[in-house]
């Protein structure tokens, strides 16, 4: 098993005349959907399914029922920085996002380069993660990027895959050696694209902001040609590579020439570069401070395009947690990197969906997309899948982080925004992982 | 005017306000008694993460001309050196009850920090590669009083503008009374985004002939190590400004200190066109004028500033 | 808002005539130089008008100045806001003379104190003495004026307006109610 979340008891619930709506299925109507032992058990017209003894009654009439989300990338601190984060208060954030299961980064202390680390953190999760997480295992040895790790004993240990998130692999020959050995251990090498000599002591875009403010730039072409390159190494030695927060036009331009040259490559795009731009740093909040930096409103245009042509895979937080001391410096100063487990689908809802960018059929898709890259189960709304689903009213509106959140920081580049979307329930693992607060009470 | 943080934030009324006070104080600077009792009792303190002998000692003397108190905080040799946050640091000053903080950062929006967690006036004495907005309001009190108005003047700001917080600032305030700027230097130090300033982008000083003001930057020897430049002499044979590219009716000015013989050749610093000395001179009258603006006035309309000590959180 | 005119242009011409007179009478028993400086703004054109009637009865030039006290304020950090300065300008030597401050109203002292202050910077005059076209009482200060156009009664809720017309187009002095807030 590759996901590892807390045992609990499986759901027992009959959701009253909710708009199922699960796209890849093609499925889209107001029904009644039983969840008996955390299984969806029965989908029927409204009105039609008696609530079984002992099952809870969720009356969801004007609400909508959807497939739980994936995030292909989190960062849980966990070990080692639990003043951030830490696998109950990451997983509950993820829940109140909607989201059914994330995975997490291996750039913690100690990083997650040896197959102990990785039982130990299997073990905690057991303990304490209320929806399921996967591991990425470090691809090198403390994410020095000179030695790789012991990718075989780390997947038999659990890990879904490799990353050096946070920091790039920087060399090319050790890139290749990993992708070979790919061939033996299976598991996705999901790649932080970034050049060091590009981007420099750089804290934001590259751009005419950086040129007023003066603060050093991180140029697109940084992401962009490490793309390129460790896309081509990858079409050559037949393995498989998952791009990061990929942020600018040109890294779009880059993985579609990937893919028509064969290469088998995917790319996940966060909400903060779907919505944001460099012109949000001129106030220096360190909020907007992040890695790879918020990019030019042509880059965002092109990522957007990108996510509904489907170049962009799914979409991924970068839920990155810092503590409130640690960004409450000079911009400069700070730490890269924004929480957004609890933000993504309401802001994307907000800002792509209502003014008819994108269609909530996609926004769905790419927010589910991860599973299949992973090789997990894609969640869906069809009887007899485990009960991994959320609930979501789409007319509610929020101000973001007006009642606290659930992650234990609060950097959050969306924070004070008017939100439309509010995620009510989520199940994940067949197991109810989080109740919104008010309609919980308002359902007892 | 409650803090000055950016040239950006000021209007040019202030702007015109603050050149009449520095006028004012260029008198008093004559008389036998250089200093006026406006601000007794008041505590000043200046807030330097920087080495820079001549901005500090500037605010320090146009603080005491004032008749306030100067407490000098300086990063060498105090808590501020090893490893107290910025923010403890302006929490144990506030504790001094000033009214005044002058803040020289190397990080970009420091004084903003500031300002949100300091009930005192803020002045930036310069952060970063960001602003420097004292230098630019004693760059125009020079002009002003060499040239009179601005208004439709062409300044040339030469040299390495992509790391200097001059540059971008007295750009913006030669901009706001009405002058036009030509940014001109390597590609690698003036990249095109800088136009988004609103100034002209140029590698090449030819047209320089044209300028009114030639406004030259200080070339940092770290930049070669940082491949922005081949060589300091390859520079100056491009960009130098010497007594064959400057012409007799054109006036230099510099930020200081110069690097004698690479941006500047050794002719022009004390040639009759160069402001240099007189930009010197105007450091203490420009600043007695901004302490003016920030130590007046009651604030009763303060906004309040952010609590200190954080809320006691749940965990 | 009613304005009782109490001052007329020939009642103002009138009284700096006469203020003239004493100055020059006083001064007619002292070596000193006689000098005048006008307060910054209306105590200016009041102390313009004064110096050719002095340098006529004197027989000799009067030397003029004038001199702007907003850093010499004690209530700079009271104001709503930083002041709008026009400058000083004393191009005379001050140490042993004698020197006539000259104002348009006299009040509760503050002006003149900060006056004074601002005056002995440039120098030590021998005497400071003080000329004002309209005393209205209510001193918060031990100051009193050597020479006086009118001695004017107000109360505290009144306001003194002086006009020139160097600056406001008309001659006259006028009594207004303070705006009284409803």
């Amino acid at each position: 098993m590759s996901l590892h979340s807390q045992n609990g008891a499986p759901a027992e619930a009959l959701l009253r005349e909710v708009r199922a709506f699960d796209p890849r299925a093609a499925i889209d109507e107001v029904s009644d959907v039983l969840v008996r032992e955390g299984e969806i058990a029965q989908i029927a017209a409204p009105g039609s399914i008696e609530p079984p003894a002992g099952a809870e009654v969720i009356e969801g009439a004007g609400k909508h029922l959807l497939p739980g989300f994936i995030d292909p990338h989190v960062h849980l601190r966990t070990p080692g920085q639990e003043h951030k984060e830490d696998l109950d208060t990451g997983t509950r954030a993820a829940a109140a996002g909607g989201y059914c299961a994330v995975i997490a980064m291996a750039n913690t202390a100690p990083v997650i380069d040896e197959p102990a680390l990785v039982r130990g953190l299997v073990a905690q999760a057991r303990a304490q993660a209320r929806i399921p997480v996967g591991f990425l295992g470090a691809l090198s040895v403390g994410l020095r990027g000179e030695q790789l790790t012991e990718m075989a004993l780390l997947r038999e240990a659990g890990v879904l895959g490799f990353s050096d998130d946070g920091k790039p692999v920087v060399s090319a020959g050790l890139l290749r050696r990993a992708l070979q050995y790919q061939r033996l251990c299976g598991g996705v090498i999901s790649l932080h694209e970034e050049d060091p000599t590009l981007s420099g002591a750089g804290v934001m875009h590259e751009g005419p902001v950086s040129a007023e403010l003066g603060l050093a730039g991180i140029p697109s072409i940084s992401e962009a040609t490490m793309i390129a390159r460790d896309g081509m190494i990858a079409a050559e030695e037949g393995g498989r590579v998952h791009f990061q927060h990929i942020s600018a036009r040109r890294s779009i331009e880059a993985l579609r020439a990937l893919r028509a040259a064969g290469a088998r490559v995917s790319g996940e795009a966060t909400p903060h570069h779907l919505l944001l731009t460099d012109v949000a740093v001129k106030d220096l909040d360190t909020s907007f401070k992040m890695n790879p930096p918020l990019r030019s409103e042509g880059d965002r245009v092109a990522l957007v395009e990108a996510l509904r042509d489907g170049t962009i895979d799914c979409i991924a937080t970068d839920h990155a947690p810092h503590s409130r001391e640690e960004k409450m410096v000079p911009f400069e100063e700070a730490p890269m990197g924004t929480i957004g487990l609890e933000t993504a689908f309401a802001a994307l809802y907000t800002d792509l969906v209502v003014p008819g960018t994108l269609s909530l059929a996609c926004l769905v898709e790419r927010l589910t997309a991860a599973a299949a890259l992973f090789d997990l189960a894609t969640p869906t709304l069809t009887v007899g899948a485990e009960a991994n689903l959320c609930l979501v009213d789409l007319d509610a509106s929020w101000r973001v982080g007006e009642s606290g959140y659930e992650s234990r920081s609060a950097n959050c580049c969306f924070a004070g925004r008017e939100l439309s979307g509010r995620v009510l329930l989520t199940l994940a693992r067949g197991q109810i992982a989080y109740r919104e607060r008010t309609f919980a009470l308002s359902a007892a | 005017m409650r803090h000055l943080l950016s040239i950006e934030d000021i209007e040019r009324e202030d702007i015109e306000r603050i050149l009449g006070s520095a006028a004012f104080f260029g008198d008093v600077a004559d008389r036998p008694i250089k200093k006026v009792p406006s601000f007794r009792g008041r505590l000043v303190i200046n807030l330097f993460y920087e080495a820079s002998t001549r901005t500090r000692s500037s605010f320090e003397l146009a603080g005491k001309r004032l008749s306030a108190d100067v407490l000098n905080v300086v990063s060498s040799g105090s808590s501020v050196e090893k490893g107290e946050s910025l923010r403890d640091t302006v929490a144990t000053l506030s504790a001094y009850g000033p009214d005044a903080i002058v803040i020289r950062s190397p990080h970009a929006g420091a004084p903003q920090l500031v300002a949100r967690w300091s009930p005192a006036g803020v002045v930036n004495a310069g952060d970063g590669k960001h602003q420097h907005p004292t230098q630019a309001l004693l760059d125009l009190y020079v002009l002003r009083q060499r040239i009179g108005e601005l208004a439709g003047r062409s300044i040339w700001i030469v040299g390495d503008v992509l790391h200097s917080r001059v540059a971008r600032s007295s750009a913006q305030a030669f901009m706001k009374l009405g002058a036009e700027v030509t940014f001109a230097g390597p590609p690698t130090l003036v990249p095109p985004e800088l136009a988004a300033l609103g100034c002209e982008v140029r590698h090449t000083l030819d047209g320089l002939g044209d300028a009114d003001v030639v406004y030259a930057l200080r070339l940092q020897h770290e930049r070669m190590r940082e491949a922005f430049l081949p060589s300091l002499a390859e520079y100056a044979a491009c960009y130098q400004i010497n007594s064959r590219r400057l012409k007799a009716r054109q006036l230099l000015m510099h930020p200081g200190p110069v690097n004698r013989g690479v941006e500047l050749s050794g002719d022009v610093i004390d040639g009759p066109q160069s402001l240099i000395t007189e930009q010197v001179r105007a450091g203490i009258v420009v600043r007695m004028a901004v302490l003016v603006e920030v130590l007046s006035g009651s604030h009763a309309d303060t906004p309040q500033v952010e609590r200190l000590t954080p809320e006691p959180q749940l965990a | 808002m009613p304005e009782t005119v109490v001052l007329e242009r020939d009642d103002i011409a009138r009284a700096l005539r006469r203020i003239a007179h004493e100055i020059a009478e006083r001064s007619a028993h002292d070596d000193a130089t006689l000098a005048i400086v006008g307060i910054h703004r209306r105590g200016v054109p009041l102390a313009r008008r004064l110096q050719p009637l002095l340098t006529e009865l004197q027989g000799t030039d009067v030397p003029l100045g004038w001199i702007d006290i907003s850093f010499y304020r004690d209530d700079l950090g009271l104001r709503p806001a930083a002041p709008l300065v026009a400058g000083s300008q004393i191009d005379f030597a001050l140490d042993g003379a004698t020197v006539v401050i000259v104002d348009d109203v006299l009040y509760t002292g503050r002006t003149v104190r900060a006056a004074i202050e601002a005056l002995v910077a440039y120098g030590r005059p021998a005497k400071v003495q003080l000329a004002v076209l309209v005393d209205r009482g209510h001193r918060e200060l031990p100051i009193r004026p050597d020479y006086v156009g009118k001695n004017l009664p107000t109360a505290r809720s009144e306001r003194v307006n002086v006009r020139v017309e160097e600056l406001d187009g008309v001659d006259e002095v006028t009594i207004s109610q303070e705006r009284v807030l409803a």
